[in-house]
């Protein structure tokens, strides 16, 4: 097994003029997807939803300026750390994690050796 | 050569007694030819081992070293595949003895399992007393995997399935080396740091990752068969290693329909290759190719295989496409070929596979069956259309029908468009030679179109 990073880009606007409707549809389908992980063979380690980037603060060097890292339309709006066999695998589950208003990147985490 | 049995024993210090075996060049000739052959089934039964694509690279490769000498001392064994892949496993496992830490930090990701959904590899060539299994369905679709971007594939393909030369690629695809390598090494990485299994796939997931698998062998064709730059129309090398691929998929899967239909067009394709060039090299299209001089024995393979390629199910892309080039190749001529019917089938593909090329290829044979303007109305709305900006057989297709026409300034400016989005040599004489017909002379079309 090896973990991975979902990272789950949405665009913010899409969001933020939602109805109550489609906030409470995206709540359910991500403890939906929470329980589909085990059902798939993986293991949800973490997941956590972030605050939209206008509450983000940037620090380069020593500057630290308002706002994401990067300017996108579509921002990192959450992500769940998972365990899976391959990265088949991870594909798999990832491609039931929501992301109505965008989509997501899988990442491997890296592993250093030991001694 | 005979009887030298599969007792391999590489290496300098390796080396029984000469034996006076024969001459250099005939056990040179069969490295050459296991090279070509037998690449994939080495590598692909070596990283097993190795459980690392880079050691079992250089294993294969000491391995047929190692035969250039051996086998010109010891004569050619029986199964020169097995010789080399036990040697190469050899290799491999006293690297990793001698060497703990080459077990990779990031291993190559083996499966123990080895279900194969929807073939049937054959026997695998025996080696000493194990029968070593045949992996290299695994290799081409890890090789092909959709987390690699289409040219890692390609490269990688290339380079492990075939066993070229990073030089090599980078040569036929007119990619300066430094940027072959990093793109074959950035791949090698991404297979082992992302966990890219070793692993033939699923039934569930096969029809997908088949479809890349067999996109990439075809990309390669069409890259050596009408190449983008360069001063031949044909890489006969690149053509080659795509129908080599296709013939190895055949016999590893030959019960999917779509690598039969591959197999199929490229064979009924290439069936022309001798005649799309005259004595000058200069590019002949169908119209004016010498149907007396196509390979007749690859036609006769081609055909053979359209049959099973289309029936049992709805047929893919690949079997329709395989499915027109056979109307193609029957055809006494340019003038007696059936177009209609290659219009329907173009039909049946476009909703198998709406792709704007195979729009535009229906046009070209809409125009035949029904006359140019009909062709060079869809070609128009193509153009609107904007998804083939940049293609150069757009213009190139519009100029001819413009040409056919009589409106010979519309025809030149369009061949002039479609100049300028060619670096082929071939191409680029045969397009300067319609400007000037167009642009130059007076009366209806000289050519045949």
């Amino acid at each position: 097994m090896a973990e991975y990073l979902i990272l789950i880009y949405e665009d913010e606007n899409a969001y933020a003029t939602a109805s109550p409707d489609v906030f409470q549809e995206v709540m359910e389908a991500h403890n939906r997807f929470a329980q589909q992980v085990g059902e798939k063979g993986g293991k949800l380690i973490a997941g956590n939803a972030l605050q939209p980037t206008p509450t983000a603060t940037t620090i380069r060097g020593d500057v630290v300026t308002d706002g994401p890292f990067v300017e996108t339309k579509e921002a990192l709006g959450g992500y769940y750390l998972i365990d899976a066999r391959d990265l088949d695998h991870a594909l798999d589950i990832a491609k039931l994690c929501p992301a109505r208003f965008g989509g997501v990147e899988v990442r491997p985490i890296m592993v250093f050796p030991q001694g | 050569m005979s009887a030298a049995g599969v007792n391999p024993e590489p290496g300098p210090d390796g080396g029984q007694a000469d034996s006076g075996a024969g001459p250099g060049d005939e056990s040179a000739a069969a490295v050459a030819d296991a090279h070509r052959r037998e690449w994939a089934f080495v590598l692909a039964a070596t990283a097993r081992v190795a459980g690392d694509i880079d050691l079992a690279e250089e294993c294969v490769q000491d391995a047929y070293v190692a035969a250039l000498d051996v086998w010109s001392r010891q004569g050619v064994p029986r199964n020169p595949g097995a010789w080399l892949t036990t040697a190469a496993r050899r290799r491999a496992i006293d690297a990793l003895r001698r060497d703990r830490t080459l077990r990779g930090k990031l291993p190559l990701l083996i499966e123990p399992v080895a279900p194969v959904a929807g073939s049937s590899p054959p026997p695998a060539p025996a080696g000493e007393d194990d029968v070593i299994p045949d992996d290299r369905l695994r290799l081409v679709f890890t090789c092909c995997h959709p987390a690699l971007a289409r040219e890692a594939q390609v490269a990688l393909t290339l380079r492990l399935v075939c066993g070229l030369t990073t030089t090599e690629i980078a040569q036929a695809f007119l990619v300066p080396e430094p940027t072959m390598a990093a793109r074959v090494t950035r791949a090698k990485k991404k297979i082992s740091a992302a966990r890219i299994a070793y692993r033939v796939p699923g039934a569930a997931e096969l029809p997908d990752r088949l479809d890349a698998v067999l996109t990439v062998v075809h990309l390669l064709y069409t890259t050596g068969h009408m190449a983008p730059a360069g001063e031949d129309v044909v890489r006969g090398d690149l053509v080659e290693r795509a129908i080599d691929l296709a013939r190895m998929l055949r016999s590893l899967m030959p019960d999917e329909r779509e690598v039969r239909g591959l197999l199929a067009l490229l064979l009924l394709t290439d069936a022309r290759r001798a005649t799309r060039a005259d004595a000058d090299g200069r590019l002949l299209l169908l119209a004016d190719q010498d149907r007396s001089r196509w390979d007749r024995a690859a036609i006769a393979e081609g055909l053979a295989l359209v049959p099973g390629a289309l029936r049992g199910g709805r047929p893919g892309r690949f079997a329709l496409q395989a499915a027109i080039a056979a109307l193609h190749a029957e055809a006494p001529s340019y003038a007696e070929t059936d177009w209609r019917q290659i219009v329907q089938l173009y039909d049946v593909l476009l909703a198998a596979w709406p792709s704007p090329v195979v729009m535009l290829n229906r046009a070209v044979a809409l125009a035949l069956a029904e006359g140019p303007e009909a062709g060079l109305a869809q070609i128009q709305e193509l153009e609107r259309d904007g998804r083939l900006a940049g293609y150069r057989y757009l213009p190139a297709a519009k100029a001819d029908l413009l040409r056919r026409l009589g409106r010979r300034e519309e025809a030149a400016q369009a061949y002039r468009a479609a100049m300028a989005l060619t670096e082929n040599s071939a191409e680029r004489d045969f397009l300067g030679r319609r400007i000037a017909e167009t642009g130059g002379r007076p009366g209806p079309g000289n050519g045949a179109g």
